[in-house]
């Protein structure tokens, strides 16, 4: 067994025990070391995402230790694609956090520091972990740093705020734990894959009616990290009040372990009631995109505008999940990724604006981009890839969600398809309001434009955000045995178009399957009905498949999909397992 | 070709990029090389493309070609991809020909303004958004040069970015037409969930080898949000009203993107959709109508306003809505006619504008302006081309593509009277205020400041040179498609028809049988330039020779003068109906009603302080008296005795 995981959990922590060991008054140095530390991690987080095999299934990099007799609990680490992901997410915006908090953190810096790579070491686990004990804790642990973080180094409500923070989490911490005892007291085991194969078995050991009350006690948990409207209240005072590293890290990656939360739990542990509350959760979501959108635009004030925009964004995240399609679902896991790193970087931009003025009210500012061009462009650039703009990365997202949510409910892809106007009203009108026009005050005349470290950090960002915009292929396709995975469970027949390997040979076998003209039964306003909705792309006529089969290219030949009927295929994928 | 198609596209981003990054450290004459070069190769790899398509035989397949996958997520791909057929080639000729030369005027034009490299730089980057939405291999790839070429306008637009009103143009532009992006993405779902491809070459001969009738209810769906997309983007009704307001930007942006280009994408949107258009008549007729009303309305606007540009900008959206119209009746192809000469001359006239605008120190009230012509003279003569060619003056090229969309709008597939009717009106109405635009331009007695009158020049030959190209081309190219009542063969129409022939004759066979027409193609023609010159007469009468009149009319017709120059109250209507609302519903009700007050308030905050109230309550037994707790314990005790004995 490699150890590959585990060095990238517990390589922050090691940086954080050497910080611990320099004299406080060294901040130079102690910068310095949680900076390489967390480069470093950045490497071999890098390492990974490039080391993941694409074709296969299930679990990678596992390591498998048993740590605790009774309760059985095990050191079970390991990843799929949605895990790489995100922890590519995390480790790329801690080493940009800690540079963006450069000058802006100059009390206890040594604690600072400390906590900042703590919370990383705790992020990791939290994608990592395969055993519920293990998840819990790392759960748990990442929750003190990020208290601290606010409660100590953020603005003036910081204590309101990082109470209200912890209470709300822990509300949902409670609850997930009693289900997480219930689990194991149902199946004897805490590691996930084994509850799985228990839970999808011939007799799973829970009723339909326990699967109900577990998925409402996961989903109530996960649902307020999201966080999900009408729970979203605890995340502009967090936001808001804490300092800018911890709203990066808040918005780019703690939400995401919301939704993280919910497609490796929630999704595939009980898919029965995930299929039942499908319809509330998403009209729900779509509340949170139309709702965040209009109370974002009104906001005086440039974090909660943001924080605001989240809600609605997450909304988008929320509603591609539980479309229960491929594009709804990679879309989603995409937008997880997009909205870290836009967000992340609205952060650090309104952080930068911050250092300079000392307030956050966007009417203190106006007609900024005459004093500081450089940052004002790279504001409008990363404004505009929150707003989905094509070509840059969030556009990628919102357009597979759209199309899965359309699926689902054609209403629901309509509105979200609003809330994508609605991005355009308050992300503009905001840049509009700060960078635009006249100078107003004359507090704003004699502004520095960026200096080499802000450009560093923007431009590293601007570079992500446009090479995940024109070529997001290297992430899809490691989405693709994951999702395929919690499909199989939450929605079997969707996953058929992503069991099968090679998405060029997919290109030609659906090129071919679409030259025979389908019928569209429903009317559009209405879901589609069952058996239309679980056929795969390829369900076609006989002759058709015949057709198919004699024009697949030769490595397609042969493969269950292509010869036999999509509700075999599946399954057929599955067992490879 | 594929590699071709690369030169047609890299340059100008490469240009875009290159002074966008270093053009602040460059002197002005090597910005504007490396602008002006990229749109010269630009144009000289769209008309190498497309004179190696023409060796090619009619019926050749469109050429496609697949560079990389862009997007693919379970059976959706979204290709970066290319697609060149003969109405590709037109956009692409049209595009670069007009851009490149709208290039070579911004050298003079920008000369003296702050930003030249920013300038530059946005101006390449929305060759390459628009060339990218024309050659765009399916619809995804092409809303990414829809969106493109809508971030390039609203960048442009708000150019001047320190003055209020030119930021608050940008952004009402590019949020109106993002509200129809909404149909457009839309249909490209329910695009791809019914048929299962969005590529153009997939597609597009699925759904023409579809039966009659087949379908049509999805199409006609489709149809509808794509022109909702088509009618954001080219400014008609109801989301016209962000292009007047975009005349904030630079003149030549206005010339370029929101006369000749990117407002035009609407109708290349439609035509490359004939096929689906074709199979839903019902929203093609759409289509037409509201293309026509729009071309009455907007033209009626142009009548009392007073400032040139804004002339011109109601005019580009009258215009635009016949080329809809034109669409709308199934006849595409007379929609891309008047499409390539409107670039010509609408392109012409904006840069006269400018032109004029350079002469006065930035006037723009024609009432300030007159006699004009006798001081910039190259200006007032390719004005005078444009003039006559958009009026439809025999000869000139707007009477060609003019000429074409009359006849359809009553012979077409879809055409009916009194679409005709309206825009033969229209018709009258467009020379009439161009005419007065002219004539209070350019003629009659001066009017503006005698410290103006004195600055008056004309513009360099940076300028005046693109003016009299274009003007050539605004009588020229008219010439490729002569009419049939005049003896011609309409060769313009004969040459796109593998593209759209198919489905203007799938709408002729579908289209109810009429009556012979009442009316000859001859006849149509007399009708149409009888109310230009009906038109050019009123507005001599009006403007020339007797100068008092106007102001007569004008109040004894106060109402509706008012309603004319206040635009029909519609920004107003919409601020007042649309936009406030959503603020103070926002503001008021969602963020402190029930954000603030209902859920963080009472819910969050109030469960928190109900948990504080029950504490301060159960403190009390914890009082640290000794002979209290003994009480408790005996208390307790009495009760749980009591419970046993009695249960």
């Amino acid at each position: 067994m490699s150890h590959i995981l585990t060095i990238l959990t517990f390589l922050p922590l090691v940086g954080a025990t050497v910080v611990a060991f320099i004299p406080r008054t060294a901040t130079a140095k102690i910068r310095w070391v949680a900076l390489v530390t967390s480069l470093v991690t950045l490497a071999w987080g890098i390492g990974l995402f490039l080391g993941f095999d694409l074709h296969h299934p299930g679990l990678q990099f596992v390591e498998n230790y048993p740590w605790i007799e009774s309760p059985p609990v095990a050191y079970h680490l390991g990843v799929d694609g949605l895990s790489v992901l995100l922890l590519l997410l995390t480790v790329f915006l801690a080493p940009l956090a800690i540079l963006a908090s450069w000058r802006s953190i100059g009390e206890r810096v040594k604690e600072f520091h400390l906590l900042m790579l703590a919370l990383e070491t705790g992020m990791n686990g939290v994608f990592v972990a395969q055993d519920l004990f293990l998840f819990f804790v790392f759960w748990e642990a990442m929750l003190i740093p990020m208290y601290f973080l606010i409660g100590i180094w953020g603005h003036e409500r910081r204590i309101y705020a990082a109470v209200k923070f912890i209470l709300y989490t822990m509300l949902g911490s409670a609850l997930m734990l009693v289900a997480i005892l219930y689990l194991y007291n149902a199946t004897g085991t805490l590691e996930l894959p084994a509850i799985l194969a228990q839970l999808s078995g011939p007799a799973p050991p829970i009723s339909p009616k326990g699967a109900r009350w577990l998925f409402l006690a996961f989903f109530l948990a996960f649902a307020i990290k999201v966080p999900l409207f009408p729970l979203h209240t605890w995340l502009p005072d967090a936001h808001v009040e804490a300092p800018v590293a911890g709203s990066v890290i808040l918005a780019g990656v703690l939400l995401k372990m919301g939704t993280y939360g919910i497609l490796r739990f929630c999704l595939p542990l009980f898919p029965e009631a995930s299929r039942q509350f499908a319809p509330v959760i998403s009209v729900l979501a779509v509340i949170g995109i139309l709702y965040g959108s209009l109370v974002s635009m009104v906001q005086p004030d440039l974090k909660k505008l943001v924080a605001y925009s989240s809600v609605a964004h997450l909304g988008f995240v929320v509603l591609g999940i539980f479309a229960f399609n491929p594009m709804g679902l990679e879309g989603a896991i995409y937008q997880m990724c997009n909205h870290g790193v836009s967000t992340g970087a609205l952060f650090i931009l309104v952080g930068m604006l911050y250092d300079r003025r000392h307030t956050r009210l966007i009417s203190e500012f106006g007609g900024l981009s005459s004093v500081l061009p450089v940052l004002g462009a790279f504001f409008l650039f990363v404004t505009l890839s929150s707003l989905g703009l094509p070509m840059l990365n969030g556009f990628v997202g919102e357009f597979l969600i759209i199309l899965g949510a359309f699926h689902r409910r054609a209403l629901y892809g309509a509105l979200a398809a609003t809330g994508v106007v609605l991005a355009a009203v308050y992300l503009l009108w905001m840049y509009q309001r700060v960078f635009l026009g006249e100078v107003r005050s004359e507090k704003n005349r004699a502004l520095a434009d960026c200096s080499g470290r802000e450009k560093l950090i923007l431009t590293a960002m601007a570079a992500v955000i446009l090479g995940m915009g024109v070529y997001p292929q290297p992430f899809l396709r490691r989405l693709d045995q994951s999702v395929a995975e919690v499909l199989a469970r939450v929605q079997p027949g969707e996953e058929a178009a992503l069991v099968f390997g090679s998405p060029k040979g997919w290109n030609d076998a659906s090129r071919v399957a679409t030259s025979s003209a389908t019928t569209f039964h429903a009317p559009w306003l209405l879901p589609l009905p069952g058996p239309e909705r679980e056929r795969g792309p390829l369900d076609l006529t006989r002759d058709s498949r015949r057709e198919l089969r004699d024009a697949a290219p030769a490595e397609l030949k042969g493969i269950a999909g292509v010869a036999c009927t999509p509700g075999e295929a599946p399954r057929a994928g599955m067992n490879r397992r | 070709m594929e590699a071709i198609l690369l030169l047609l596209l890299i340059p100008p981003l490469a240009g875009a990029a290159l002074n966008g990054i270093l053009g602040r450290r460059l002197p002005q004459a090597a910005v504007s090389l490396i602008g002006c070069g990229t749109a010269a190769l630009s144009m000289i790899a769209a008309l190498a493309a497309a004179w190696k398509f023409t060796q090619l035989p009619p019926d050749a397949a469109p050429y496609a070609h697949h560079y990389f996958t862009w997007i693919h997520s379970g059976t959706f791909t979204a290709d970066f991809a290319l697609y060149y057929d003969r109405l590709t080639l037109v956009m692409t000729c049209t595009v670069t020909v007009t851009a490149f030369l709208i290039h070579l005027y911004s050298r003079g034009y920008m000369e003296h303004e702050g930003g030249y490299y920013r300038f530059f730089s946005h101006l390449n980057l929305f060759l390459f958004m628009m060339l990218l939405l024309v050659t765009a291999g399916n619809y995804a790839l092409m809303f990414v040069g829809w969106e493109g070429v809508g971030l390039c306008s609203y960048l442009l637009i708000s150019f001047y970015f320190t003055r209020q009103s030119a930021a608050d143009a940008g952004k009402k532009a590019f949020i109106t037409t993002r509200i129809g992006d909404v149909g457009f993405t839309l249909a490209v779902a329910l695009l791809f969930w019914t048929f299962r491809s969005i590529d153009f070459s997939t597609v597009l001969p699925q759904i023409a080898a579809l039966g009659a009738g087949e379908q049509r209810t999805v199409l006609t769906a489709i149809g509808l949000l794509f022109f909702l997309g088509a009618a954001g983007k080219s400014a008609q009704i109801p989301l016209y009203v962000w292009l007047p307001d975009a005349m904030e930007g630079p003149t030549p942006v206005s010339a370029l993107i929101h006369a000749a280009t990117m407002v035009t994408a609407g109708v290349y949107l439609v035509a490359r959709s004939n096929a689906i258009f074709s199979h839903a008549p019902a929203a093609l007729s759409t289509v037409g109508a509201i293309g026509c009303i729009t071309a009455f309305f907007a033209a009626t606007i142009a009548l009392c306003q007073n400032d040139l540009k804004r002339i011109l900008a109601y005019s580009t959206i009258s215009q635009l809505g016949y080329m809809f119209a034109a669409c709308g009746a199934g006849v595409f192809a007379a929609g891309i006619f008047h499409l390539m000469t409107h670039a010509a001359f609408k392109a012409l006239l904006f840069l006269g504008a400018g032109s004029v605008m350079h002469a006065l120190s930035g006037e723009l009230d024609i009432r300030k302006m007159g006699g004009l012509r006798h001081r910039i003279k190259i200006t007032y003569g390719t004005f005078l081309i444009a003039t006559l060619s958009i009026c439809g003056v025999p000869g000139f090229a707007g009477f060609f593509s003019k000429d074409e969309i009359l006849a359809a709008e009553y012979e077409g597939a879809l055409g009916r009277s009194w679409l005709f009717v309206l825009g033969s009106v229209t018709a009258g109405l467009t020379a009439f205020y161009m005419f007065r635009a002219l004539l209070m331009t350019f003629h009659g007695q001066p009017r503006m400041d005698p410290e103006v009158e004195r600055h008056i020049h004309e513009s360099s030959s940076k300028m005046t040179g693109p003016l009299i190209v274009l003007a050539i081309l605004s009588i020229v190219a008219g010439w490729v498609s002569w009419p049939k009542p005049l003896g011609g063969a309409e060769a313009f129409d004969r040459y796109l028809e593998p593209v759209f022939g198919q489905s203007e004759e799938l709408l002729r066979a579908a289209a109810p049988a009429t009556p012979a027409h009442a009316l000859t193609g001859g006849a149509l023609m007399l009708i149409s330039l009888g109310a230009a010159g009906l038109g050019i007469l009123l507005a001599l009468w009006f403007y020339l020779w007797s100068p008092e009149l106007p102001e007569r009319l004008a109040r004894n017709f106060k109402s509706a003068y008012t309603l004319l120059v206040n635009k029909y109250y519609v920004d107003e209507l919409y601020g007042a109906l649309i936009v406030r609302p959503i603020r103070l519903c926002s503001e008021g009700l969602l963020w402190r009603g029930i954000d603030a007050g209902a859920i963080d308030g009472v819910l969050v905050n109030g469960t928190a302080e109900a948990t504080a109230e029950v504490g301060g309550i159960l403190r009390r037994i914890q009082s640290g008296n000794l002979r209290s707790y003994a009480a408790w314990v005996l208390l307790g005790a009495v009760v749980w005795v009591g419970y046993v004995l009695l249960r």
